[in-house]
This record gives C-alpha cells, structure tokens and sequence, in this order.
C-alpha cells in the first residue's frame, strides 16, 4: 500500500474535517441551550415526577481521597467556621467519607455518607414545626427561617446527617445560608440542581477522575442514573427501616 | 369528709426569705447561662452533633415528669374517690402547674433559637409527637388551672369531680406522649419501643409523689404546722408502689432488649461495659432509687421513721434522675448502627466508637434554674393563695383518727 497520499485525498481529508468542525460548532450551542432549557426555570414549581438520586460505586471509590467532603466544604463555606478543627465534634459535616471492615470478609470499603433523602424521612415527621420537609422531587430540607433549634431531627435521622449549628459564623455564602441555633444537612446542592448543574461533590468526584458518583432524575428512563440502577444491583443503608433513600451504593 | 380550713403562709420566717433569695439566684444564673449560650451558641455546652440532648433535657424531662405524677394526689382524692388525700388535692395541682413551667422554662431555654418560640407555637406539623406535647403541655397547665379554680370555688364544686378526671386522662396522655419521644425514635437502639411511654408514667408517679412528700415535709417544718403520721404514712406506702412498678418496666425494658439479637451491644454497653452510665444505672438508679428507698419504706427498723419517709423520697429522686440520664444520654452515647455486619475504620464525624458527653457547668445552671422556677413560683403561690391546710394532725383531716 502506497504510503503517501494524494493531493485529492488530502483535499477530501480536509473539506471532512472542516465540516465537522462546522456541524460541531453548530449542534453545540443547540445541546448546551437544551440542557438548560431542560432545567428548572426559576418559576416553575418543582414537581413530583422527579426524583432525585445518587448511586455510590463503592468500588471505586478511593480510600483516603476526600475531594467530595472538600467540595462540599468550599461550595458551602463550612471552611471559614470558627471552630472547625478546635471542636470536631461540633462541626457541621454534611458528607463525610467513612471507612468499613466486612465483619464476616473482612474486605475494605470506602464511601460518602451524606443526607440519604429519604423518601420516608423520620427527621420530618419527628419536627415540630415542620421546618424539616421533603420537596417534591425528593429533596430533604430544613427551612432555617423556622427552626426552632429543638435537634429532635438528629435524634431521628439514622444516618446522623444532620448537624447543628452550635457558633456564630461568617462569610456565609449567599446560596446557603447557615445560622447558629439551628440544624442543617446536605441540600443536594439544590441551587446547583435547580440551575441544571450537578452537585459539587459529585463534580469534584469526576474532576478528581474518580466518577464514584452519579446523580440524576431517578425517575427518569432516559437517565443515566435510571438506566444504572437498573442494570446493576445497589443498596440502600438501612434498607430493613424502609425509608427507601434516594442514595443508592453499589458494591456494599 | 372533714371541712378542711386552709391557709395561706405567713411569709415572715427566715427560710421564707431565704427559699426566695436562693430562688432568685439559681434563677439569674440560669438566666445568665441561657444569654450565654444564645449568644456564644452551644459551642460553650458539653452538647455536641454527637450527644445532641444533654443535661438540660434530664432536668426538663424529669420536672415535666414530676409535673404530671405530683397531680397524682390530686386525682386519688377527686377521682378515686379517697377522701383523706383530699386537704392535699390543692398543693397537689399547684406542684404540677409550677413544676411544669420550670420543666418548659429549661426545654425553650435550651433550644437553639428561644426567640422563635412563638413559630413553635403557631406553626405545626402534627405528624411529630414534639407538636402534640406542645398542645399537651399547654392544656394541661389550662386543666390544672380550672381543676384549682372548681377546687376553691364553693359553686363549682360538683364539677370539680369532673374536672379531675379530665385532668387524670390529660396527664396520663401527657406522659405518654414524653414518653414516646423516645420511644418513636426508629432509628436509636436504645429506644424505638413502645414500653417508653409506660415507664414514663410510671417514672412520673414516683417523682411526683416524692416531690409532693419532700415540699409537704418542708412546708410544715418551715410553717410548724402539724404533719400527722397517717398522712405520711399512706403516702409512702404508695410510693413503695411506685418504685416497683418503674422497676417492673425498667426490668421488662432490659429483657426484651436482651432477647433481640441486634439489641445486645446497647445492652451490654449500658449494664456491663458503658462507665458512667453502667455505674449510674447500678449504683444511681438500682442501688440508691431503688433497693435503698424500698428498704427504707418497707422494713420493719425503718419504715416507722419520718427520716426514713424523706430519705426514700430523696432517693428515689436520685434515682430517677440516674435512670433519666442512663436513658437519655447513654443512649445517645452508643453509636447508630448505620452499617449492620461491617465494622468502621474510619470515620470523619464520629462513627466509630462510644460519644462522649461531659455537661458544662452552664447546663448544670441552666437546668437548676429550671427547678428553682418551680420553688419560686410555689413559695409565691402559697403565700397568695390558700393552698395549704391549717393543719395536717390526723385528727383534723379524718375523724377516723379521732380518739
């Protein structure tokens, strides 16, 4: 086979590429404006045929890498609380990576924790002013406007996702706002989600080439996380509770 | 039934003075410790994310507690019909207002964010036992209230009967729903059963009736009225009850849990391996609220004794605080088992292993004054209003004690 090319093939080599370019430089605009087109507009009510979710490869994620847990930190100023590392225990954590020996195995696993959204969440029912509420598309909240700071939602959630604010804090970041006195825990990172993005932690996770986490519209066909969870077998924590969460592990 | 004559106290003595003085001060400093921890947030308690009920809650509960068992006597006289408890009805219902409100005063004090307790009371989520007490709480201060008012009041004497009973339903309602903010609590082994709210009633009638006996024993030491030994005496019997029956639940409690595989950590953790909380379920509640107080109340050696009526009632208090805090926060202190079959490793936020909790001196302060609300708002009362009777010399409340 003749190694050198023609003039003509070059040629036909060319205009192939130009055109690419072309139809990719065209269809682009279109995808992005239909990816945020298919976001939630500011005004539209957040509604029930959505269902959003989480499922965790245990597999691959990585032991020691904390890249979720700092997004989380940076996305939500956790970083500038006063007395984050004089009190831990105080500390406000919305995810935090924990480390799990199999009793039986005693095979090795790493993984996030955060708020499992659940869809039957005891830290709602058990709050007395309902400032703890579920939203539509699956969302577990606390609306800090009537928190009364009573904690008897720590006391329910079965995954100790919640925290409270025990210090006044500061440079609070205009998306999240956090007070003193009363409880918070992971948002899913709903003014991300509510603009079409993903959340921080699962960015970082796919920035750091991890891609431990996927998020989406589990109610969703067309998802990716719908079609995931349908091909490979996860767990939810705590299943025997019945409180069917919207974070699914797989690998557990 | 004898026409009982009551009065209010003079309010000239020393210890009057004094009761109010030390009130005061207790009262200020829990002040004091509230405008602390508002101000400096709950960074200064001993409370964490980890233990998130601390000592301010056993104090709360325990008054709130005293608050519906002390009616007790009330209702045995206006709904059991025992007429001889009936001189005592009175100071019965001003102990379950008062003390109640010192219970409150600790719980609103202690929430994260006081200024919003008027949310609290106007927005509510009825699927959450917290909501329900709300009403509960509030109701029955207004029950007890009308119960006092029939009780005084000549003209509403018939219904005053009544009135006693809607006010025996309401706390027995009360103390269910204390009871059961643990006992819906799914998720925390220790808890999550429905004998909570039977052992809290049960919690509550000792606590009540021992209060009632420790403020009746003091008032008519400090009024030098007459206390006879019936009036004592039959009490104390009841007391002895009591005391077994939180026993009966405490032991049904342990046992059950005992008999359900996942449940054996907790149960080891608090009986066997858990420090201060096996120690103080042992020696606080088993030991000295307990075996101590039923010896004292049933032998032969003792049970003649007035010292040995105030003794058992001390204990007994000491033991149900003892029992509160093994309960509330030994169970906070054992860790959540949120991964069945795997062991942690590592965790950043305090999987792995036993919670610790120490109280800060602010919480201490802070759940004192709660008591010390209760002793003021009483000692005031009883110098308003007539709530105690002129004399309680056997005689003068039965005439089968008549010679």
């Amino acid at each position: 086979m003749n190694e050198k090319t023609s003039p003509t093939q070059r040629e036909r080599r060319d205009f192939l590429k130009t055109t690419a370019v072309v139809a990719g430089m065209t269809v682009a605009p279109g995808v992005l404006l239909y990816s945020v087109s298919q976001a939630k507009q500011a005004e539209d009510a957040v509604t029930s045929k959505v269902r959003w979710g989480m499922l965790i490869d245990t597999n691959k994620c990585a032991k020691g890498c904390n890249e979720c847990v700092s997004a989380c930190a940076t996305e939500h100023g956790f970083i500038d609380d006063p007395h984050r590392d004089s009190h831990p225990e105080m500390a406000a954590q919305w995810i935090r990576k924990v480390g799990l020996r199999d009793k039986q195995t005693k095979k090795e696993y790493s993984l996030p924790v955060m708020c499992q959204h659940c869809e039957h969440p005891p830290c709602v029912d058990v709050c007395p002013t309902g400032a703890s509420f579920k939203r539509a598309d699956g969302i577990v909240l606390v609306d800090r406007h009537i928190c009364i700071g009573c904690r008897y939602c720590m006391m329910a959630c079965p995954y100790k996702a919640r925290s409270f604010i025990h210090e006044t804090l500061e440079n609070q970041k205009p998306y999240s706002p956090r007070g003193k006195g009363t409880v918070e825990s992971c948002t899913f990172c709903v003014h991300r989600i509510d603009k079409g993005k993903q959340p921080a932690c699962v960015e970082a996770c796919n920035k750091a080439g991890h891609k431990v986490m996927l998020f989406g519209d589990m109610n969703d066909p067309s998802s990716e996380i719908y079609k995931k969870l349908k091909e490979v077998s996860s767990t939810a924590l705590r299943p025997d509770m019945r409180l069917n969460p919207g974070i699914r592990y797989q690998g557990l | 039934m004898k026409n009982v004559t009551y009065s209010i106290i003079e309010g000239k003595s020393v210890g009057f003075y004094g009761g109010i003085v030390i009130s005061v001060l207790f009262i200020l400093l829990g002040l004091f410790a509230a405008y602390n921890m508002e101000h400096h947030g709950h960074v200064i308690t001993g409370m964490s994310n980890q233990i998130v009920w601390g000592m301010p809650h056993i104090f709360a509960i325990f008054l709130i507690l005293a608050a519906s068992g002390v009616l007790n006597v009330a209702s045995i006289s206006s709904v059991f019909r025992k007429t001889f408890y009936h001189p005592l009805a009175r100071l019965s219902a001003l102990l379950a207002i008062t003390l109640l409100i010192g219970g409150l005063s600790v719980l609103v004090l202690d929430l994260g964010r006081p200024d919003r307790l008027v949310v609290a009371m106007t927005s509510y989520n009825l699927s959450s036992i917290f909501a329900w007490n709300m009403f509960l709480y509030n109701g029955f201060l207004l029950v007890c209230v009308v119960y006092l008012w029939f009780m005084m009041e000549r003209r509403m004497q018939r219904y005053y009967p009544t009135v006693g009973l809607v006010a025996f339903i309401w706390r027995l309602i009360l103390t269910t729903g204390t009871g059961s903010i643990f006992g819906f609590l799914v998720a925390r082994e220790a808890y999550n059963t429905a004998i909570m709210a039977p052992l809290f009633i049960a919690l509550s009638l000792v606590l009540g009736l021992a209060v009632f006996l420790i403020v009746l024993i003091i008032d008519c030491w400090e009024t030098r009225c007459h206390l006879g030994e019936a009036i004592l005496h039959r009490p104390k019997t009841l007391l002895g009850v009591f005391i077994a029956a939180v026993f009966y639940f405490v032991l049904v409690y342990h046992i059950s849990h005992l008999y359900m595989t996942g449940r054996h950590g907790v149960e080891y953790f608090i009986l066997a391996n858990g420090g201060i909380y096996t120690v103080l379920f042992w020696g606080g509640y088993m030991f000295l609220g307990t075996v101590l107080p039923l010896l004292l109340l049933y032998h032969q050696r003792f049970t003649k004794s007035r010292a040995s009526v105030a003794a058992a009632s001390i204990l007994s208090i000491l033991g149900g605080f003892a029992l509160l805090y093994v309960i509330i926060i030994g169970g906070q202190a054992y860790p959540l088992e949120i991964f069945p079959g795997m062991e942690v490793t590592s965790s950043d936020f305090f999987d792995k292993g036993i919670h610790a909790y120490t109280p800060s001196g602010w919480e201490i302060m802070l759940g004192l004054s709660g008591v010390a609300i209760s002793a003021l708002l009483t000692v005031i009362a009883l110098r308003i209003l007539p709530f105690m009777p002129r004399s309680l010399a056997d005689a003068d409340i039965d005439d089968t004690f008549k010679h």
